[in-house]
């Protein structure tokens, strides 16, 4: 019997492996990802939701067809176990977005991922979480719990997606998936040290996450290797008419890129640093990770180049605009009618359905939430329209453009994910501004559409990860994915191990059956 | 309080009345306009829902291609520029019938634009509507108001909400501002509905239905002094959804207004709404900023392309316009104005229609749906169209009194039997053995009993008087229990007569 | 430059349905004023010539053919609502004036 420790620190593509030569069952891993979410979730509180029962079902249901020999058409990570941030829909497991204004609500029916999901026969650990609305850099806005980094509990693991990164970082799963609207997947990877992909809007079907700002939000995968991201986004990828914004064509081959990156040959790609990307505000030990990853690349026979992008300077300012303007009405519906929280005005006000609204919208949602709803109200309103939201549409055609001509000169795009490592609790929750900068990397790719990724390149001088961010083409999602997994194998060499190697997990130590 | 209004006559001399109309009209989809939820009047309450037309979180909209395909055919009936590519866009405001408080409209850049409808008015004149757009959008849900009076929104202690019909498919068609119509404005506004109606019958694509909502209109009326005077002020009476309530919402809007303009006070930008039960219009709420809707394209929505070789695919599929086919049918028909006017607004011209294709004169068919048919429907409130009986049964009936083989009382006493369910008009007759009696013997005999027994009428008739003929055929036909055809009583008595 | 009123922002929490109190009134108006200031720089660059975009990935709506699936049972539809009567779901007196 394998030791549940080892089976935990699998990457998905062994655990799939190790399924395949009949060595484990999907309901070992099951129940050892259970045993080690009950001994990590008291100090990193990922989850908000285990759903035990079902995942072992889903393991007993996959194991049972393995048996019967009926698995064709099952993808590679058939079987291997998986979380979902509670930003996705999931029939008949509580979905909340980490709000109060959701508290309880169980929905009637599946996100096209998580469908996906099913057929694949990959069972659901639970949900993860997040800032409330996916809202946030540091999952400090989740109504519910604060999440802690498995690198050093009193940091962040960033946001909003903190919940699924932690989970995968700390062993809890060995996949996840997020959802990114302005970095919410590859900066908390960045922060976890651990993979995080923004796929190319409109690469997988949005039916079923919750929206936050619709014309920039994306699910991706969560993973500790590329290889394992790509095989992930295999899974949940694809065209779906039930997204209007899902693109009718069929996916690249993700994993067969990852694979041949790993042979860590990159003669004839072109590899462009963003020159607007960097220096002030970023903290000097993720410039020397940068580089010094630059330099892996170019060793492997990558030739760098500096490319100019000059409006993504303008990028923040676009995405503050954009983003709660969605935010405002796609929060307009959590009203107290339908589902959810209801709460009547005070005594001595009117009790109208009017008045009830507000009452419920005014304790349901946070600050954060309530802030950037009446900035996007704001920003949408007679008279403001053109200057702001206007003004905003046209700036994402400028940033657009700067992708495109940039991609004329090279194949990919690199920068550090995010300006700093992990930071401690409360640090930047007073300043918002400050806590926004944080996405100052990620969110250009939002706002183009362009798929990006993070993977980690090494730790910085306090010890903490960096995280490396490759941007691609639209729709040329696999064409990042070659450079990320060659960049990851050249590292690994480097360190003589993964990153995780240097971090203290003291809740696998009691794992072991 | 009641408003203050002046005479119609006067109204409209002083001032220059100009109005507009939105009319709303349910698309009769299969399903909701974006997403596939059957849509069935009456049902359950939320019953008809789907994660989308329930606005669940993570839910996303996609289009009907048949809503875009009717809408199409309605903005080519309208004479409308169709755009290519079009856009929803999202109407923010909360309201408790709106699952996610929004509405997906169209706005900058509507499927039809640029409109126009011809609209005949009863002595025939022809008037030029102007319309604006033709834009495709989705309906609210429904409240019922609890705890008030007869359901009323006010005094209402709460209400219940049923979303069946969120997301059922609408083309709001907007006219620009009617001017010119002067005092025919009421009556030019109820033609307009009524054509509107008449279109979206034709091209069968709603139910167009104004009792089950399927249809209703925003009236918009401000009056000035002068023609050729910048516009009035405008009131906005809400969701007025019968033909004659058009027309009467405008008649006393123009009264109003003209009261209060007359006695130098202003016109307030409002809302209202027609109150059936008072005949008046009550006002409602000012306009404000609050009125902010903050449309913006639905980012879960991409632009609709409806090419132009679909669009001239769908314009070969139109049918025959109303106004068209009205006028051909009349000179079919040879009805004068007055008989086809009055088949059009007892909705009878398919009745018709329908009775002459299967073989009956249309001076025939007319008169048995505009006559004893329409005093039935009217006895049973009903429209005609819902009368247990069909074109085909009429037409059977035409066919018996055409073979003599039914006299008019026969004929009405057998379309009685039809209505009553006794089956098709000769199955009728043959249960109840209606048939003219025709044999001379039975005839002679009945007509030498009525002659023994009225010697003095007999007398006048030899003297050449002939007015009391009527009492000998009237026995006769009593003794025969009116199977014998009165005609050919008539011409035995008189033949028995100058014999005599 | 934009600058928040306080009375702004009492209409903006009226329009987005939020019972504000006074003191995230007041809060939200230092906030948003900081925040409008570093965001306004966006209008220095979105010229005439420039076309807005709605949508990152240039795609035409799929148009669904007009066929039935299954729907929610009122069971499920009611399922999460705060209060229901009669098959339908409660809200609270309306006033005519919304």
């Amino acid at each position: 019997m394998t030791q549940q420790t080892e089976l935990v620190t699998l990457s998905a593509a062994q655990m799939a492996e190790a399924i395949n030569a009949g060595e484990v069952s999907s309901r070992e891993l099951v129940e050892a990802q259970l045993a080690a979410i009950d001994a990590a979730e008291p100090s990193i509180q990922a989850f908000l939701q285990v759903s035990r029962d079902q995942a072992l079902q889903q393991a007993d249901d996959f194991d049972a067809r393995r048996q019967s020999g009926d698995v064709d058409g099952l993808p590679e990570l058939a079987g291997v176990p998986i979380a979902v941030k509670d930003m996705i829909v999931t029939k008949g497991i509580a979905t909340t977005a980490a709000s109060k204004i959701l508290e309880g609500w169980i929905p009637p029916y599946d996100a096209t991922v998580v469908r996906k999901l099913k057929h694949a026969g990959m069972p659901i650990l639970g949900k993860t979480n997040l800032d409330e609305f996916a809202q946030g850099s540091s999952t400090e806005h989740s109504a519910y719990q604060t999440t802690h980094n498995p690198w050093d509990t009193s940091r962040v693991p960033g946001g909003s997606g903190g919940g699924s990164a932690s989970a995968v970082a700390a062993f809890e799963a060995p996949l996840a998936l997020g959802t990114d609207t302005g970095g919410s997947i590859r900066q908390p990877g960045a922060l976890t040290g651990t993979v995080g992909v923004k796929p190319t809007y409109g690469g997988v079907s949005r039916f079923g996450a919750i929206a936050m700002a619709s014309s920039l939000d994306q699910i991706g995968p969560v993973s500790r290797t590329v290889l394992d991201a790509a095989l992930l986004h295999e899974v949940i990828g694809g065209y779906d008419e039930r997204d209007s914004t899902s693109i009718p064509k069929p996916l690249g081959k993700l994993a067969d890129a990852a694979r041949e990156g790993q042979r860590q040959d990159l003669h004839g790609m072109r590899v462009g640093l963003v020159k607007e990307i960097g220096g002030e505000g970023f903290q000097p030990g993720v410039e020397a990770r940068f580089r010094e990853a630059v330099s892996a690349l170019e060793a492997m026979g990558a030739e760098v180049v500096e490319v100019s992008c000059p409006h993504f300077s303008y990028s923040l300012g676009a995405y503050y605009i954009i983003m709660p303007s969605e935010v405002s009405s796609n929060l307009a519906r959590y009203d107290g009618m339908r589902y959810g929280l209801r709460v009547m005005p005070p005594e001595g006000k009117a009790q109208t359905a009017a008045n009830m609204m507000a009452a419920t919208r005014e304790q349901g949602f946070g600050d954060e939430v309530k802030r950037r709803i009446i900035l996007g109200t704001y920003a949408l309103s007679a008279g403001y329209y053109d200057a702001w939201y206007g003004s905003a549409q046209k700036v994402r055609t400028l940033i657009i453009r700067d992708f495109a001509q940039a991609f004329e000169q090279v194949d990919v795009l690199v920068s550090p994910t995010s300006p700093s490592t992990a930071f401690k609790f409360g640090e930047k929750m007073d300043d918002p501004l400050t806590m926004y900068l944080n996405d100052v990397a990620t969110i250009p790719a939002n706002l183009a559409g362009v798929p990006a990724m993070s993977i980690p390149a090494g730790l910085s001088d306090d010890g903490l990860p960096v995280g490396f961010q490759f941007f691609a083409p639209q729709m040329k999602d696999e064409v990042m994915y070659k450079p990320a997994a060659a960049l990851e194998a050249a590292l690994l060499e480097q360190q003589h191990g993964p990153i995780w190697q240097s971090m203290n997990t003291p809740w696998l130590d009691g794992l072991n059956k | 309080m009641a408003d203050k209004l002046m005479k119609y006559a006067d109204a409209v001399s002083k001032f220059d009345p100009v109005f507009g109309l939105e009319v709303h009209v349910e698309l009769s989809t299969n399903t909701k306009l974006f997403c596939p939820a059957h849509i069935e009047f009456g049902g359950e309450p939320n019953s008809q829902l789907t994660p989308v037309s329930l606005g669940l979180p993570g839910s996303l909209p996609v289009v009907n291609k048949t809503a875009i395909d009717y809408a199409v055919k309605l903005g080519l009936a309208l004479h409308c520029e169709i755009a290519e590519w079009s856009q929803f866009a999202r109407k923010n405001y909360f309201y408790p019938d709106m699952p996610r408080d929004y509405q997906i409209s169209q706005y900058d850049k509507p499927l039809n634009g640029n409109g126009y409808l011809d609209v005949e008015l009863d002595d025939g004149e022809i008037f030029r509507v102007q319309i604006e757009r033709a834009h495709v959008e989705d309906d609210a849900g429904k409240n019922t108001h609890v705890g008030g009076a007869d359901g009323r929104i006010e005094g209402a202690d709460h209400s219940l909400c049923d979303y069946n019909r969120a997301g059922v498919p609408l083309v709001e068609i907007v006219t620009k501002p009617v001017e010119g119509a002067g005092e025919r404005a009421p009556e030019i506004a109820g033609a307009y509905v009524r054509a509107i109606r008449d279109i979206v019958k034709a091209l069968n694509i709603s139910h167009a239905r104004m009792e089950q909502g399927n249809m209703r209109a925003d009236v918009n009326v401000s009056l000035r002094r002068n023609e050729g005077d910048p516009l009035g002020t405008r009131s906005e009476t809400k969701n007025v959804n019968t033909f004659k309530g058009i027309e009467k919402t405008m008649a006393y809007e123009i009264r109003r207004q003209a009261a209060i303009l007359d006695a130098g006070g202003e016109i307030l930008q409002e809302t209202r709404h027609w109150d059936e039960s008072s005949q008046s219009t009550a006002g409602g709420r000012v306009k404000s900023d609050a009125d902010d809707y903050r449309y913006f394209p639905d980012p879960d929505l991409v632009m609709v392309h409806v090419t132009s070789d679909h669009i001239e695919e769908l314009a070969k599929q139109m049918p025959e316009m109303p106004r068209e086919r009205r006028a051909r049918l009349k000179s079919e028909w040879g009805f004068s104005d007055l008989e086809m006017r009055d088949a059009v607004n007892a909705d009878a011209l398919d009745l018709i229609e329908a009775t002459v294709q299967a073989g009956a004169k249309a001076s025939g068919a007319r008169k048995w749906w505009m006559g004893e048919l329409s005093r039935e429907a009217n006895a049973r409130d009903l429209t005609l169209a819902e009368l247990p009986i069909t074109p085909e049964d009429v037409a059977q009936v035409e066919a018996l009194i055409a073979k003599g083989s039914l006299n008019d009382k026969l004929a009405k006493q057998t379309v009685s039997g039809v209505l009553a369910g006794e089956g098709t008009p000769e199955e009728v007759v043959s249960k109840h053995g209606y048939q003219v009696v025709s044999d001379d013997g039975a005839l002679l005999a009945a007509i030498d009993e009525a002659f023994a027994a009225n010697p003095d009428i007999v007398e006048k008739l030899k003297a050449g008087n002939m007015k009391p003929m009527g009492a000998i055929i009237g026995s006769v036909m009593k003794a025969t229990h009116g199977q014998a055809d009165a005609k050919a009583v008539r011409s035995i008595v008189s033949e028995k007569i100058a014999s005599l | 430059m934009p600058t928040f009123t306080r009375e702004e922002i009492e209409h903006l929490g009226d329009l987005a349905r939020i019972a504000l109190t006074d003191d995230e009134i007041t809060r939200l108006q230092g906030e948003l004023n900081v925040i409008a200031e570093s965001i306004a720089k966006v209008q220095e660059v979105a010229g005439e010539d420039v076309p807005p975009t709605a949508n990152p990935v240039p795609l035409e709506a799929y148009l669904r053919p007009d066929v039935a699936e299954r729907p929610l049972t009122q069971e499920e539809a009611l399922a999460a609502a705060p209060a229901t009567e009669s098959g339908m779901f409660v809200a609270p007196r309306i006033l005519g004036e919304e």
